[in-house]
């Protein structure tokens, strides 16, 4: 049997976007949605399965490096491409109800696959250029797709504010790496480490990692560029609203994650003044109280999930924070599987969300009352999201954020986990405003629900069932995402 | 293998209930609930344990131990097993569901299959509560609790039921972080590196819990002591942390009180039992004058906020909390008397609990009232109902050959042989507590039940159904054979609490025989 290439994940996402194209010329008019999304489908599984194939067979403990080191495989980056590929899966699938009356479907689905191939290549790349090429490639698609609703003036707004803070925070990115390269002359990441301690421009270089820490916050839509989210999340299709925030959110903390640890190693930028640890303990405790008290106040159900969305990437910044601790592999490792976590209870939420806005349900809690009665399977789903991402043992979301709070606590950061376990209760109560309007509250209006579209419910029910079954199968994910994390800090 | 095969059938239970209609979800819940109580009999049967389950001396039954997460210096496994305290209480927990969802067919007439699932799903998570013998594992099934009662009291609930269910879901929950963060506070410290009860147990006890962020040891003992004395103290509920105990009683439909007051409330005594008293016994016997206050004020407040109540359901529901204070001096006398007392009360609470709350309840089904001036002199339209109601208010009151008797006759006796300063004086006031239960039911009932007939209300009064008061019968019998034979389950919580005592001696015997012989 010949040997698969180590980047099979990504030629995955890439030829099913090109097959994707293709299809859409020869394929007849009317059967074109089902065949276009279970191409995508396929396509994205596929990358998933591929992904923890991969990961089995090589327990994480290897690395291979492609086209002179500027990309690299290892346990982090197919443990995100197993991230991508399943968000990716459960939004295409959501998607074939959602979009099914829209024109352009092949352009839809082509982008977000293609978003995803520019995701997974983020986990990948070994080099700032890569780096911001395959940022590039994940973003440009993302706009496109905010703005997918054309004719609906929320989404083509959204789509311009994405893309004009995205712009900006690309700029500055750039800038940043152009800083960095100016004083260490490497864009390999390993270069770059090897000649950090040395320089003489330790001004600059302190500018240019602040830089590059301000193009990780867009991407992860962490404070201070996180303005961008609550809008674009709130207009976009919902589907891409869950893509967005679990598949990119991921992808950025995974360029994150490589740059920093690899790249700046602590060690070395902090004994010349530059301690980006501290600057990342600061944003993870204004991102996540930021987050859920914004969350706290919301009327609008999508809006609330884009700042709860804010507030879990201040959790996720913890794995950066408490790296200057003791418990480094822990500590990250909790990050990466609180991502994955992440990656089926928020996506299931938002695709909740598109089931309600395919039915035609309004967008405040107001709007939701008593929807159990008429959708008890889709709110119970809710339901194991809501509780899970509070970090109610319902879910998996219990374990992961648990591992992470343990995690700060081991490293010497229990100020960071505290901060964190208040914001985390306080998370229960906007979370549960959703439960208490499906559940206790009698109908506002008469609206009857006639059908039942399939892709959707398949979706969130199947986000609903692996967020629950995680909790009892955590141990394969968990030392998975440590191993890997162990890995990159060697 | 019992515990998982019970676990399991009930959870499959509630999965099957659920997707059933509703005209059949009534009937079929009752059936699949009789398998955990025949399980749950034959486990009891079966049962051939000894000693504590948190001690290495002993063994326990239906053990087993499957790894769940490994992970660094964190090992989490499935370890589940059931010794003297925990039997009782699993058998309590399958008998009062099975006669709580039959309890459930009269008043339940909307979107029954959610909630005979819901049931189900309680009393899977309950029988979890009292199996589980690591921490992460136990907390899962803590809070899983949690969700079907918050849902039971907000969807089938009284006219205020939003307001009590997120009260009580939110005292409940800060209540368990607190908790959480005190006995994680002593993990870490301890240096223990799974969350096995047993082994932290074995270590906090030997001494080894270290200095962890510049905090000696005894600061660390004595935060995670009161950390986890409020966290567990809201459930009980103790006074001042009981104020949505009564919210909760009077929103939640009648068989979901039944299992807050006969399990929910046994799973905070139980956890103080299990956790503070038995690892921290050196922190409980400084503590015990306070921790004697606080039981006698939640004795003789709880007891004075009943008398002060014109509905009959916030009287029981007060009662509670009265109730709950004699087992917090039980515990807190920290001998073979008291601990064990307390764990029988815990037992024979439960029984009289739910079967109080299963009086009113049939009462209210009938009348559409529950306040004590609206009806008056109804037991001859009620006959079976009033004469269980009676039965049961004196079980309350204690008196002898009803479960309630055998387990305060202990924890006074405990209270009075206690070391700690003021014992005697706080027993005494303690059992002052119980004239005060007398006055609050036999007013209530001598108003409500007897005197001229007279009800204000649109209904009319006739005998409750057979399926409503077949579970009050049952009930009231097993409380008339727990207080008759207590040494069904008093051998086995003295074997269980024997292994807590530093003078092991020959105590226990003697207790033994006080009922072995004599009856």
């Amino acid at each position: 049997m010949a040997e698969l290439p180590a980047l099979t994940p990504q030629y995955i996402f890439a030829v099913t976007a090109l097959v994707l194209l293709l299809v859409d010329i020869v394929a007849p008019e009317s059967r074109k949605n089902s065949l276009l999304a279970g191409i995508a489908a396929t396509g994205s599984l596929l990358v998933a399965g591929v992904s923890a194939w991969f990961l089995a067979a090589g327990s994480g403990q290897y690395s291979f490096t492609q086209f002179g080191d500027a990309l690299v495989v290892d346990g982090m980056s197919l443990f995100f491409t197993l991230v991508f590929g399943v968000v990716t899966t459960l939004v295409v699938v959501g998607s074939y109800d959602y979009v099914r009356d829209e024109p352009y479907l092949a352009e839809y689905y082509a982008l977000v696959t293609l978003a995803a191939t520019g995701m997974s290549l983020m986990a990948s790349s070994n080099s700032l250029g890569v780096a911001f090429v395959s940022l590039e490639l994940a973003s440009l698609p993302s706009y496109v797709l905010v703005a997918y609703l054309k004719k609906n003036k929320g989404s083509v707004e959204a789509g311009l504010k994405y893309f004009l803070i995205g712009a900006l925070s690309s700029a500055i990115l750039v800038y940043g790496i152009s800083l960095v390269y100016a004083t260490t002359g490497a864009l390999i990441f390993s270069e770059v480490a090897s000649q950090v301690a040395g320089t003489p421009l330790v001004g600059v270089l302190g500018i240019g990692v602040l830089m590059v820490a301000g193009g990780v916050a867009f991407k992860t839509a962490s404070v201070p560029f996180h303005f961008w989210a609550p809008e674009a999340y709130e207009g976009a299709p919902a589907p891409i609203s869950a893509f967005i925030s679990s598949a990119s959110k991921a992808a950025g903390f995974a360029l994150a994650f490589r740059i920093f640890v690899v790249a700046f190693p602590l060690d070395a930028l902090s004994s010349i003044g530059v301690d980006w640890a501290m600057l990342f303990a600061v944003l993870a405790v204004v991102t996540m109280t930021v987050g859920n008290f914004a969350a706290a106040t919301q009327e609008n159900v999508k809006r609330m999930l884009a700042y709860s969305s804010v507030g879990h990437a201040g959790y996720v910044l913890i794995g950066l924070a408490a790296l200057s601790g003791d418990a480094d592999n822990l500590v990250l490792g909790a990050s990466m599987m609180h991502l994955l976590v992440y990656g089926f209870m928020n996506t299931g939420a938002f695709l909740f969300i598109a089931l309600a806005e395919h039915w035609g349900v309004g967008r405040t809690f107001e709007d939701y009352n008593g929807l159990a009665k008429q959708a008890p399977v889709a709110c119970l789903a809710m339901t194991v999201f809501m509780f899970s991402l509070a970090g109610l043992p319902i879910g998996a979301g219990f374990l992961s954020k648990y591992f992470l709070f343990a995690g700060a606590v081991s490293a010497g950061f229990w100020w960071l986990a505290a901060v964190a376990a208040v914001n985390s209760a306080l998370s229960l109560f906007y979370y549960s405003r959703v439960v208490k309007a499906v559940w206790f509250e009698d109908p506002s209006g008469d609206f009857t629900i006639d059908h039942t579209p399939t892709g959707l419910y398949a979706a969130v029910v199947a986000a609903a069932v692996a967020t629950v079954l995680l909790l009892f199968a955590f141990d394969p994910v968990a030392t998975t995402a440590v191993d890997a994390a162990a890995a990159l800090l060697t | 293998m019992m515990i998982e095969a019970v676990l399991a059938a009930t959870l499959l239970g509630a999965l099957v209930v659920l997707a059933a209609p509703d005209k059949y979800a009534a009937k079929l819940a009752f059936a699949l609930s009789l398998l955990p109580v025949a399980g749950g009999l034959w486990m009891f049967a079966q049962f051939d344990a000894s000693g504590n389950a948190l001690f290495s001396s002993g063994s326990l039954a239906f053990e087993t131990t499957v790894d769940w997460i490994t992970l660094a210096q964190y090992q989490l496994s499935f370890h589940v097993g059931l010794d003297g305290v925990s039997m009782p209480l699993f058998l309590l927990s399958t008998v009062l569901t099975s006669l709580a969802i039959v309890s459930a067919w009269t008043p339940i007439q909307e979107r029954q299959s959610q909630f005979y699932a819901l049931m189900l799903f309680m009393e899977f998570s309950l029988l979890g509560v009292f199996a589980a013998l690591d921490f992460f594992l136990w907390f899962v099934f803590w809070e899983f609790v949690l969700v079907p009662m918050y849902f039971l009291i907000g969807i089938w609930g009284g006219p205020r039921r939003k307001y009590a269910a997120i009260k009580f879901f939110v005292y409940t929950n800060i209540a368990s972080l607190v908790m959480f963060i005190g006995f994680m506070i002593l993990v870490f410290s301890t240096g223990v590196t799974s969350l096995d009860l047993p082994a932290i147990t074995q270590a906090v006890r030997a001494g080894e819990v270290s200095a962890f962020y510049g905090l000696s040891p005894e600061t660390i003992k004595l935060v995670a002591f009161v950390a986890m004395f409020i966290g567990f103290g809201v459930k009980v509920p103790i006074v001042p942390f009981h104020t949505w105990l009564p919210d909760a009683h009077v929103e939640a439909p009648t068989p979901a009180s039944v299992m807050l007051a006969g399990v929910l409330l046994k799973m905070g005594t139980y956890a103080l039992f299990r956790f503070n008293f038995t690892m921290l016994p050196d922190v409980a016997a400084s503590l015990a004058p306070i921790l004697g206050i606080v039981a006698v004020v939640s004795v003789i407040y709880g007891a004075m906020l009943a008398l002060a109540q014109q509905d009959l359901k916030r009287i029981v529901a007060y009662s509670s909390v009265s109730s709950m204070g004699y087992v917090i001096l039980g515990l807190t006398a920290y001998n073979m008397y008291g601990l064990s007392g307390a764990s029988f009360q815990m037992v024979a609470h439960g029984l009289i609990s739910g079967l109080m709350f299963m009086c009113v309840g049939v009462i209210y089904n009938t009348a559409h009232t529950r306040m004590v001036g609206d009806l008056s002199g109804i037991a001859d339209k009620m006959p079976v109902t009033s004469a269980v109601f009676v039965a049961a208010a004196f079980g309350y009151m204690g008196l002898p050959l009803m479960a309630g008797f055998a387990g305060e006759v202990f924890i006074f006796l405990g209270g009075m042989q206690a070391t700690f300063a003021g014992a005697q004086l706080l027993t005494a006031l303690a059992m002052f507590g119980i004239v005060i239960v007398a006055g609050y039911l036999l007013f209530a009932m001598q108003r409500v039940l007897f005197g001229p007939f007279r009800a204000d209300t649109e209904y009319d009064i006739v005998p409750a159904a057979f399926h409503d008061v077949a579970p009050l019968v049952v009930l009231i019998l097993l409380v008339i054979v727990l207080g008759t034979v207590p040494n069904l389950f008093m051998g086995m919580l003295q074997d269980a609490v024997h292994p807590m005592l530093p003078e092991a001696g020959g105590a226990a015997h003697s207790v033994a025989s006080y009922f072995g012989g004599g009856l």
